[in-house]
């Protein structure tokens, strides 16, 4: 129910008492939804959408994050240098 | 599909689940407040792969679970009773009343719909301009801007025959229900990652210092999920208790602060009766007063009695992590998916649907 999915915003249109609301592609599918909690959001961002309506631009660059939050957590290397290894290996 | 698949990567996950392994030293329990992480955690066999050490308890975060019964009566009497066209999500129309469920009513040839945006109810009342339509809205702060847009645009156009059926649930207040409880076994929190995308950080900021308690504010892939656990135990194992952000890429500090207008130009906050918890104070939203033409308690007066729950079910006591879906005596049994009888088996986001589910598709225990 708090399914909420990101998805590429294709059109922008401004539509008569309803506000802004854009064409959203999500893989192949590409839904209509109400980008008036958004007004920062422009064609080609990547936006999370839930029943309908837009609700957060996703950050690119945070979302680099969780792929770099291991090998950031510099403290492990000490504590575990086993498990480190084994990441280094593996990746 | 981007910020999907990246986030289901296997090697990653591995990955997670090594250092996981390598930072836990004791037994930890950790509750994950949201009924989308239960279903991804439970869907995703992470629960298996966890070290044995850590246990995740379920917590009260499905809507749908904790929508009181009563509230689903008076959906089912409006549909049925005053001939209103009744949208709402497909997974309330399963949900058990005390006589029957939205969808029984639909079978018995009632008008109710199921809708994927509240958005769309209101052009269905701008068809419908001789009949009266009521969303049943439910929802987490996650789905309460959608509601309050759906008020505002039936307003803005002046769409008078348009209302809702307010179920609204906070989640800040029930982290405080559940850590006030004298019996909670809840070391460590996965707050709700999309709950946050809207309101943000700042009600959660005094919890952990208040009850000694991580909060870390998660996604719901299993990479987040993982990631998200992994700051829990680190901060558990050291002996802090601070609240941390996993999910950045949604959530930034101070939310959203466009849809936190929305939801204050259409709801107010009340006390709040939870199904399977009880009344939770300040932890629901309702209609505003100057906005009661649009609210469906208002316009349709209906008085119904509180009907009590199905008195084996033990959805209470799951919900606050006290027990797992499987202690109860009628899982799997007379309660199942097709004939639920307590709130938590009729999602496929309640704790006891998604046990059920993973069980038809595994074969081993669960403990
Ligand atoms: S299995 Fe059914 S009766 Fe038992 S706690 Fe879950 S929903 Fe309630």
């Amino acid at each position: 129910m708090c399914l909420a999915i990101p998805g590429k915003i294709k059109e922008i249109n401004d539509v008569p008492n309803m506000g802004r609301m854009a064409k959203v592609q999500f893989g192949g599918i590409v839904k209509e939804a109400s980008i008036e909690p958004l007004p920062a959001a422009k064609v080609g961002d990547y936006v999370l959408v839930h029943v309908g309506v837009a609700i957060s631009i996703v950050d690119e660059e945070e979302a680099q994050k969780t792929f770099q939050y291991l090998r950031e957590a510099g403290e492990l290397d000490e504590l575990e240098p086993e498990s480190m290894n084994q990441i280094d290996t593996e990746s | 599909m981007k910020y999907l698949s990246e986030y289901r990567d296997p090697e990653l996950v591995q990955q997670y689940l090594n250092e996981i392994k390598a930072t836990v030293t004791q037994p930890w329990t950790i509750m994950e407040v949201c009924g989308g992480q239960t279903h991804s955690l439970v869907k995703n066999g992470i629960l298996e792969l966890l070290p044995k050490e850590i246990t995740m308890v379920h917590g009260p975060g499905c809507p749908v679970c904790v929508t009181p019964i009563h509230i689903i009566d008076k959906a089912v009497y409006l549909a049925e009773e005053k001939g209103v066209i009744l949208c709402s999500f497909g997974d309330m129309l399963r949900v058990p009343g005390s006589e029957k469920s939205l969808l029984e009513a639909k079978a018995n040839g009632a008008d109710v719909r199921i809708l994927y945006s509240p958005l769309e109810a209101v052009n269905i009342a701008k068809q419908n301009p001789d009949k009266e339509v009521v969303f049943f809205a439910v929802g987490f702060e996650t789905t309460a801007p959608a509601n309050a847009l759906s008020v505002l645009h039936a307003k803005r156009q002046g769409v008078s025959n348009y209302s809702i059926l307010a179920s609204h649930v906070l989640v800040p207040p029930a982290i405080e229900a559940l850590m006030r409880d004298p019996e909670t076994v809840v070391q460590g929190f996965l707050a709700a990652g999309h709950v946050c995308t809207i309101m943000g950080l700042e009600e959660y900021e005094t919890l952990p210092n208040k009850f000694n308690v991580p909060i870390v504010v998660t996604g719901f892939e299993p990479v987040d999920l993982l990631q998200g656990i992994l700051m829990t135990v680190k901060q558990l194992e050291k002996g802090e208790h601070k609240l941390e952000n996993q999910y950045t890429r949604m959530v930034k500090p101070n939310g959203n602060p466009d849809a936190q207008n929305m939801i204050h130009e259409v709801f107010t906050t009340k006390n709040r009766v939870w199904r399977g918890i009880g009344e939770i104070p300040m932890s629901g939203y309702e209609v505003r007063d100057d906005l009661k033409s649009f609210d469906a308690n208002i316009k349709f007066d209906v008085q119904l009695e509180d009907t009590p729950e199905f008195a084996g079910c033990i959805s209470g006591e799951i919900m606050k992590g006290l027990k797992k879906p499987m202690q109860c005596a009628h899982f799997g049994k007379e309660c199942n998916p097709s004939n639920p009888l307590g709130a938590p088996m009729v999602s496929s986001e309640g704790a006891c649907a998604a046990y059920f589910h993973f069980h038809q598709s595994h074969s081993e225990e669960l403990v």
